[in-house]
This record gives structure tokens, C-alpha cells and sequence, in this order.
């Protein structure tokens, strides 16, 4: 597996790869991003509680859960990029970072707006916006410490430590802000806690999970080969690659 | 079809302003993080046809040097 | 120099450190006079009132201790980087997360300690009621090792860059999140007299992985500041 994997520690071929898979991930991702939310807005039936107000879940479930997924894919590149020092891996938390901080801005956006007709106020001190906020400010702590530093490099490992560290508290931060909400017993919303979706609901949603996942790494995948060429301007084939070999010559 | 017409599709219920506002906030957002990764590519072409001007003239100028 | 242990590398740091540091005892004193400061705005902000005032009490002084433990954080490994001396510490025999945790050390030392110290002063001024202040006290010496340990993760990664100020706090402070919330959980709980045992003995586990696990992370740091 290692001889397999090998190429693809280097620039070129990873951008060849990532160039492959794109185009299917981008078309597959709009295709089932497009259905899911037509669905989920037109087709399936309303709450029997919450209205129409529920068709917020189709973004807002998905956002929430690929910004924490984003979070652990981050910090997993950041561990390959520490210990086996490959240059593709401290790339990539550049390229997931500004993703992932968009995917939990929006969790946080749609969760307000949801907020509003269902609890009554656009922000809630409930445990889950809490922690989704506190993920939010880890996100930007990473992308600041990146884009901090001249170069890029030592950026990108400064960063994935710091994505580390903070994917070790964030199992903690998550607890300590379950268990501060029940001490405090503000108000403690219940509403998520509904029975189990029904099936006409759920297929939408899950199409609009699938979306979101191929969206999440189509935008990666880009990002990614965008930063491979930043980070090797200087090489022959990033000049063909973004000049042409007609103007080359 | 949840809805019998058009217009109540946008009224969503009586919510229509939430439902609207967080999908359109949402598109928003993954609308700009497609915007600057296009944009990105155009700067990254700028930066590229830069640096090889920048290259040529220094090979030029070292041509001159050694003609001389 | 090929038989020096652990211990004397810690205590020679600590030394040393102490030893500068004792030189410019106004860095120490200025954080402090900071937390004083900022206690002082509280009862004018928001009204002298004994009810409003103890309730908020643990809660303030909580957060004017994550400040000033902000404050004084640029410095831990600032000095040592722009002299070289941070490049010979890491090319002591012994592993650097050593030394590491010998910098959280004496960093605790010199801004914790004093601060735990401050600690009935700010009391008394914003009128926490008696019963919570050994819990506060407690809180503040089982989670001031924690605010020099993270603090020194943000400074490490920090130090090349000459303008870390914003940035470290940026960095640090989503960090601290749990500890301000099980500490203000063990005073508010000392205040209405209900068991506190179990938040201080998560304090104290939050101390113990974060010594361990944090100098790990500081050296790695270090390695890519100094490169």
C-alpha cells in the first residue's frame, strides 16, 4: 500500500488524481444537492409539530455534521502531515480549514434562523450552538495561524499542531459545555429530541447528506489543487499547467 | 407535493422568511467559498505569468552581463 | 553533558528563568496590577451592590485570570527565541518536551502562582460571599497549571512571527472554555452548599492530561518555530 500511495506525496500526481476525481464530484454533489433540497422543500410533507419551519434540517443537519466531520478529516491530515512529514497533507489543511469554517457558519446561520419561529429567540445558550460556536473559533484560530506566517510551510505545521491540539479538546470542550447547559438549566430545548423522522422526511435528508459529503470534498479536492500550484509556482509543469504549453513556447 | 400552489410554497406556512432566509444564507456561503476558489485559479495564473516574466528578465539580464 | 538527567535540566532552567525574570520584575507585577485593575471596573460597571456583585464574583475573576495569563504570554519563549538560546534547548540531549514542560513550569510560577495568591484580594473586593472562596482558590491552583500549559502551546507556535498578540489570544481562548466552565461550576456550586467534589476532581484530570499531553505539543511547536 505504501509503494501505491507513494507517488501521490508528490505535487504533480496528487493534482492529476484530484483532477480526475472533481468533475464527478462536482456534478455528482450539485446533481444530489439540486433533488435533496427540491425535495426537502417541495415534496416532503410538513411537521406535524414545527410546520414548515422543519425544512431547515436538510442544510442545517447536513452543514453541522460535515463541519465536525471536516474537523476530524483536518486534523487526521494534520497528524499524517507531523508524523510522516508529507508536504500533500499540510496542504490539505489549508485547503479543508476555510471549508470547514463555511460548513459551521452556515450550521450556526440556519440553526438561528431555525431558532427564531421554533424557541423564539435567534440565539439560544444551548449546548449544541454553544459547542458549534466553539468549533467555529477553533476553525478561524487555524486559518489565522496559517495565514499568519510568510511561509507557507511552517504556516501549515503550526496550524495542523494546532488543529491537533484542538481536536484533543474537543470531546472535552463538547461535555463541558452538555453538562454546563444542564447545571445552569437555562432552558433546555427538547424539540431535537423527536421521535424518530418519518421515511417520507428522512429520504430527502439523507439525499441532502450525500450532498453535502460530495460537495464538502469536491470544494477540498479544489482547494486543494489550487494550493498544490500556489505551493509549487515556481515548477515546469505548474507553468503548463496554468499558462499552456502554446504560450510557453 | 406538499403544496397545492405556488404561492404557498413561498409562504412555506407562515414561514416562509426563515425557510427562505437559511437557504439563501446557505447558498450564500457555499456560493462565496465557489466564488474565491474561481477567483483563486485567476490569481494563481497572474502569479504564475508573473514570476516567469520575472525569470526571463532575469535570464535576459545575465545575457547581457555575459556579453559584455 | 552526556549524563545530565531530566531533573537538572528542569531545575536549570527554572533557575535560570527565575533568575531573569527577577530581573525585570515588572513583567510579573504588571499582569498583576492588570487583574486588580479590572476587578476594580466591575463593582463601578455594573453597581456596588453585594447581590449582583457575589454572583458574579467567581465568574469575573475566572475571566480576568484567562486575560492576564494572556498578557504576560508573548514573553515565555520570546527572549529565548530572538537570542538563540530557544535553538541550544533544542539541541539538548534531553527530549525537548523536557524542557518544555520545565518553561510551563516556571511560567506558572511567576504568573499562577501570584495570581492564586491575588485571589482573596479580588475576593474581597467583589464581594464574594465566604463560602466559595477556598473552592475558588482551589479552582485557581488546580486550573492556572492549565492556563500556563496552553498558553505556552500558543506562544511556542507564535514566537517566529514578532506579532502574536491578537493571534495568541485568538488561538487560546476557545482552549479554555472548559475550565472556566467546571471552575465557575465548583464555586457556584461551594455557594449554594452543594457537593463540589466532582467538578474539582475534573479540574484536577484536566491538569493531569494537560502537563502531559501539552509539553509534547509545545516541542513539536518549538520544532517548527525554530525550524
Amino acid at each position: 500500500m505504501w509503494r501505491w500511495l507513494h507517488p501521490y506525496a508528490k505535487g504533480e500526481a496528487t493534482y492529476r488524481l484530484l483532477g480526475h476525481w472533481l468533475p464527478w464530484l462536482a456534478i455528482s454533489a450539485a446533481l444530489s444537492l439540486l433533488v435533496g433540497i427540491v425535495w426537502g422543500l417541495a415534496f416532503a410533507p410538513p411537521d406535524y409539530q414545527q410546520g414548515d419551519s422543519y425544512r431547515i434540517i436538510y442544510i442545517h443537519v447536513p452543514a453541522a455534521i460535515f463541519s465536525m466531520g471536516a474537523y476530524t478529516g483536518m486534523a487526521i491530515t494534520a497528524l499524517i502531515a507531523l508524523v510522516w512529514q508529507i508536504r500533500t497533507a499540510e496542504w490539505a489543511i489549508a485547503a479543508i480549514a476555510p471549508v470547514g469554517a463555511v460548513l459551521t457558519a452556515v450550521s450556526l446561520f440556519t440553526g438561528a434562523v431555525w431558532g427564531k419561529p421554533m424557541w423564539g429567540t435567534w440565539w439560544e445558550w444551548d449546548a449544541r450552538l454553544t459547542s458549534q460556536l466553539i468549533l467555529l473559533f477553533l476553525y478561524l484560530g487555524v486559518l489565522a495561524l496559517y495565514y499568519a506566517f510568510d511561509d507557507k510551510r511552517t504556516g501549515a505545521k503550526a496550524a495542523g499542531i494546532l488543529a491537533l491540539v484542538g481536536v484533543v479538546n474537543v470531546p472535552i470542550i463538547h461535555y463541558s459545555v452538555y453538562w454546563w447547559n444542564t447545571l445552569h438549566q437555562g432552558a433546555t430545548i427538547t424539540k431535537f429530541e423527536k421521535p424518530s423522522m418519518a421515511t417520507s422526511m428522512l429520504i430527502p435528508l439523507l439525499i441532502c447528506l450525500l450532498g453535502f459529503a460530495l460537495f464538502t470534498a469536491a470544494m477540498i479536492c479544489w482547494r486543494l489543487r489550487h494550493e498544490i500550484l500556489r505551493q509549487e509556482l515556481h515548477r515546469p509543469w505548474v507553468q503548463q499547467e496554468l499558462i499552456g504549453q502554446e504560450k510557453l513556447n | 407535493m406538499a403544496f397545492s400552489s405556488f404561492q404557498e410554497f413561498i409562504v412555506m406556512g407562515g414561514y416562509g422568511f426563515f425557510v427562505w432566509l437559511a437557504f439563501g444564507g446557505t447558498f450564500l456561503g457555499l456560493g462565496l467559498l465557489v466564488l474565491r476558489s474561481v477567483v483563486a485559479r485567476r490569481h494563481l495564473e497572474k502569479a504564475c505569468a508573473d514570476h516567469m516574466r520575472r525569470q526571463e528578465r532575469l535570464a535576459r539580464r545575465q545575457k547581457q552581463e555575459r556579453s559584455r | 553533558m552526556n549524563n545530565v538527567t531530566t531533573w537538572q535540566v528542569i531545575s536549570t532552567i527554572i533557575a535560570r528563568d527565575w533568575r531573569v525574570a527577577m530581573r525585570r520584575r515588572s513583567d510579573i507585577l504588571n499582569p498583576l496590577l492588570f487583574v486588580l485593575m479590572v476587578v476594580t471596573l466591575f463593582p463601578l460597571a455594573v453597581g456596588p451592590g453585594p447581590d449582583v456583585l457575589g454572583r458574579i464574583a467567581a465568574g469575573v475573576i475566572w475571566v480576568v485570570a484567562l486575560l492576564s495569563s494572556l498578557l504576560g504570554s508573548e514573553r515565555l519563549f520570546r527572549d529565548d527565541y530572538l537570542d538563540g538560546t530557544l535553538e541550544q534547548l533544542v539541541l539538548l540531549p534531553t527530549p525537548l518536551a523536557v524542557t518544555a514542560l520545565a518553561k510551563i513550569i516556571i511560567h506558572w510560577l511567576l504568573s499562577g502562582l501570584p495570581l492564586v495568591i491575588l485571589t482573596p484580594v479580588c475576593a474581597l473586593l467583589l464581594k464574594l460571599p465566604m463560602d466559595g472562596w477556598a473552592t475558588l482558590m482551589l479552582t485557581l491552583l488546580l486550573g492556572t497549571p492549565i492556563l500556563s500549559a496552553l498558553t505556552a502551546i500558543g506562544a511556542a507556535l507564535t514566537v517566529s512571527l514578532g506579532r502574536g498578540g491578537a493571534l495568541l489570544s485568538l488561538l487560546l481562548l476557545p482552549l479554555f472554555i472548559p475550565l472556566i466552565i467546571f471552575a465557575s461550576a465548583a464555586v457556584e456550586g461551594a455557594l449554594v452548599g452543594a457537593p463540589i467534589l466532582g467538578q474539582v476532581l475534573l479540574l484536577a484530570g484536566l491538569m493531569v492530561l494537560t502537563l502531559t499531553l501539552a509539553p509534547l505539543a509545545v516541542a513539536a511547536a518549538i520544532r517548527v518555530s525554530v525550524n
